[in-house]
């Protein structure tokens, strides 16, 4: 990545807004997403993060607002955004009756690649993305990963400056989704701008950037790492018990327990300040449950969300 | 207009249709199976089975009746010997006519009296009770004729030649052949049927499955997308006219008096209303079976409208105002125009140009209302 690419941004995002009817799905959102950079909009489902990617990828109109895409203003020349981008859009966009190759073949058509440089830009990302043993296989009758794999180089073949990835890994086996993030991570490595959405946190750590969305609006934003380590000077404690339940249920509604909840075979639980760690100590010993251990943990990002989201 | 990118889509939706068999094999089957129904079903109200009391048993009652089953219409399959036995065949729907002859049927005759001869016809299906009525009175008539004459000459006078001789003619359709005139209102039906079926549904089906999104973004206008969709349909829909042509031809013995070419050419402005029409209902519905009703909620009545089975002519005003607005209306009229009269565009211009006018409006509304936002 050279030094002026990084400087400069490939996504700017001004007070973004969408509606419709009366329903707000984002709101007012700001952002800048810089070049090279693996750019994760993390948020549960309906929070906002499909409708932000249409309106990036020049697809859905905005109400309000505005977003520059590569140097081009989505709400006004969506034509010269989609040229220069890849979208892989949330759920299939596949045609089941249609083989690995001719949808290749086909995207070619759309991006106006033809003649050597279509059989150059199909072999290639076949081989790259490992699909060159199923290139006559109907798209119907590949697994999830392909799938995936397959809506992908479709939205590379004509080299875009960024791509906006929406839940490229959902249903996916995770071996495949690791595999998968490989391949993200080697195309910004490349230079490539992604904006990819998820919902599975674990997946968030290889991002640069992070934003949490929610009800429309963006909560937090930042690297993961000061993600973790940002809220409000928290401390997350982790304990371990057989009787994690009753646990929960006794401690979550104690005022100085700012969230708390699973996690794994282990209870997560974020108190607002670090003093208030021996008053939880406390408390879960007056409930007399055996408990294995109870120690102050770096919060994982599910404990940033849960405590984000809880303390608006 | 990038050519290339259309034809990148036409290319794709050739090799899902022909990968769809299913689709194909109805596609290709669904014509043939209506043009035969049509074609048969339509012709035949002659030779409707028929019940006689005979009370008379004459040579004269013979002749009678020989008369009746000469006019081809009535096909004498039972000998009543009850007026009860005539009333039950008809009732269970055995015989759809039943002729009374009295027993002085040629007592009378030869008293120079004239006999009452009772012809009922079971009215529930109107269209062949019409012609069996036309058909008895006139036998009636005929027979009243011939038996004037044969008396004249028994008197020894030569039959004046004085009497009104109206020369009723048939044109175009000499026998009056009911599939003569069916048949091509059905390649017509047929038509409309699938091309805005098909259209719809190419577009509908790529929005249920996400993939339309995935078009959007690309750099693809919408009018490259539409006709991109639109050139293998007109492939199909002239797969479906040349098959009933030949059907309507080689089996039914319609003749294509006018010009063939002129008939390929209207079919394709025809095709231009049908194609925007289903792509403007797939604009209007968000899910195929909401798209399936409203294309069977314009259907239905543009087959009732268009006088594919009722004259335009006869309707009320109002239904008359209403069949302005089918595309069907101007197409069947060319159709059997071409094929039946053999008129080509110096009669049809009207026609042609008004059902260009509709084509045109439909497809521009549906170009302007597939916008590629999704929004």
């Amino acid at each position: 990545m050279s030094a002026a690419a990084a400087v400069s941004s490939t996504v700017r995002v001004d007070a973004l807004t969408r509606r419709f009817d009366s329903f707000v799905a984002v709101d007012a959102i700001s952002f800048e997403i810089r070049a090279g950079e693996i750019w994760g909009f993390l948020g549960p489902n309906g929070a906002g993060k499909s409708t932000t990617i249409r309106m990036l990828c020049g697809v859905l109109a905005p109400t309000s607002g505005s977003a520059e895409v590569l140097g081009y203003d989505v709400g006004r020349d969506p034509e010269d955004v989609k040229l220069r981008i890849g979208y892989m859009p949330q759920g299939s966009s596949l045609w089941d009756d249609l083989s690995v190759e001719e949808h290749l073949r086909f995207y070619c058509g759309m991006f106006d690649i033809y003649g050597p440089g279509e059989k150059r830009a199909v072999d290639r990302w076949m081989e790259r993305l490992d699909l060159k043993k199923r290139r006559s296989q109907l798209a119907g009758t590949l697994s999830g990963g392909y799938r995936k794999r397959l809506a992908l180089a479709c939205t590379l073949l004509h080299d875009p400056k960024m791509i906006f990835l929406d839940e490229p890994t959902s249903g996916v086996d995770p071996l495949s989704r690791r595999e998968f993030w490989d391949i993200i991570v080697g195309l910004a490595e490349e230079g490539t701008t992604v904006l990819v959405t998820t919902h599975y946190l674990d997946e968030a750590e290889h991002c640069n950037e992070l934003a949490l969305i929610y009800g429309g609006k963006i909560i937090a934003r930042g690297t993961p790492e000061n993600l973790k380590h940002a809220p409000g000077g928290g401390e997350t404690i982790e304990i371990v018990s057989e009787h994690n339940v009753a646990i929960l249920d006794a401690v979550e509604s104690l005022p100085f327990v700012r969230s708390a909840g699973l996690y794994g075979s282990a209870l997560h639980i974020t108190v607002a300040h670090k003093e208030d760690a021996a008053q939880l100590k406390a408390a879960v010993s007056r409930l007399g449950i055996s408990i294995a251990s109870l120690e102050p943990v770096t919060p994982s990002l599910e404990d940033v969300f849960a405590d984000l989201v809880r303390t608006p | 207009m990038n050519w290339r990118r259309v034809w990148t889509i036409a290319v794709k939706e050739y090799t899902q249709f022909f990968r769809d068999h299913r689709t194909v094999i109805s596609t290709m089957l669904m014509p043939l199976i209506q043009v035969l129904l049509y074609g048969y079903l339509s012709s035949d109200v002659k030779h409707q089975p028929t019940i006689v009391w005979d009370l008379s048993r004459t040579a004269e009652s013979q002749q009678l009746l020989d008369a009746f089953t000469n006019s081809a219409y009535f096909d004498i399959r039972y000998r009543a010997h009850s007026m009860s036995d005539v009333v039950r065949h008809i009732d269970d729907d055995q015989a759809l006519a039943g002729i009374v002859i009295p027993p002085d049927y040629a007592k009378l005759l030869h008293e120079k009296k004239s006999p009452e001869v009772m012809v009922g016809v079971d009215a529930s299906d109107a269209t062949a009770a019409q012609a069996a009525l036309a058909a008895a009175g006139a036998v009636g008539s005929s027979v009243t004729q011939q038996l004037q004459i044969q008396q004249l000459k028994l008197e020894g006078a030569a039959p004046s030649g004085i009497g009104v001789d109206v020369r009723a003619r048939a044109w175009y359709n000499p026998g009056l052949r009911q599939e003569v005139f069916i048949v091509p209102g059905v390649l017509a039906l047929v038509l409309q049927f699938t091309m805005t079926f098909l259209s719809m549904s190419t577009i509908v089906r790529e929005r249920e499955l996400g993939t339309l999104e995935q078009l959007i973004v690309s750099p693809i206008r919408s009018s490259e997308l539409m006709i991109g969709k639109m050139v293998p349909l007109v492939t199909i829909g002239y797969i479906n006219v040349t098959m009933i042509l030949l059907v309507a031809v080689f089996w039914f013995g319609v003749p294509v008096v006018g010009s063939v070419l002129l008939l390929y050419f209207t079919v394709l402005v025809f095709f231009f209303a049908t194609l925007g029409l289903g792509t403007l209902v797939s604009t209007i519905a968000k899910t195929y079976i909401q798209a399936v009703q409203l294309i069977q909620l314009f259907l239905l009545p543009s087959m009732l409208l268009s006088g594919f089975i009722f004259p335009v002519d006869a309707m009320p005003k109002l239904m008359q105002v209403l069949s302005y607005f089918v595309p069907l209306t101007y197409f069947l009229t060319i159709v059997r125009g071409i094929i039946i009269k053999g008129i080509g565009v110096d009669y049809l211009w009207p026609q042609i140009l008004m059902l260009l006018a509709l084509g045109l409006a439909v497809f521009t509304t549906a170009v302007l209302r597939f916008q590629k936002r999704i929004d």
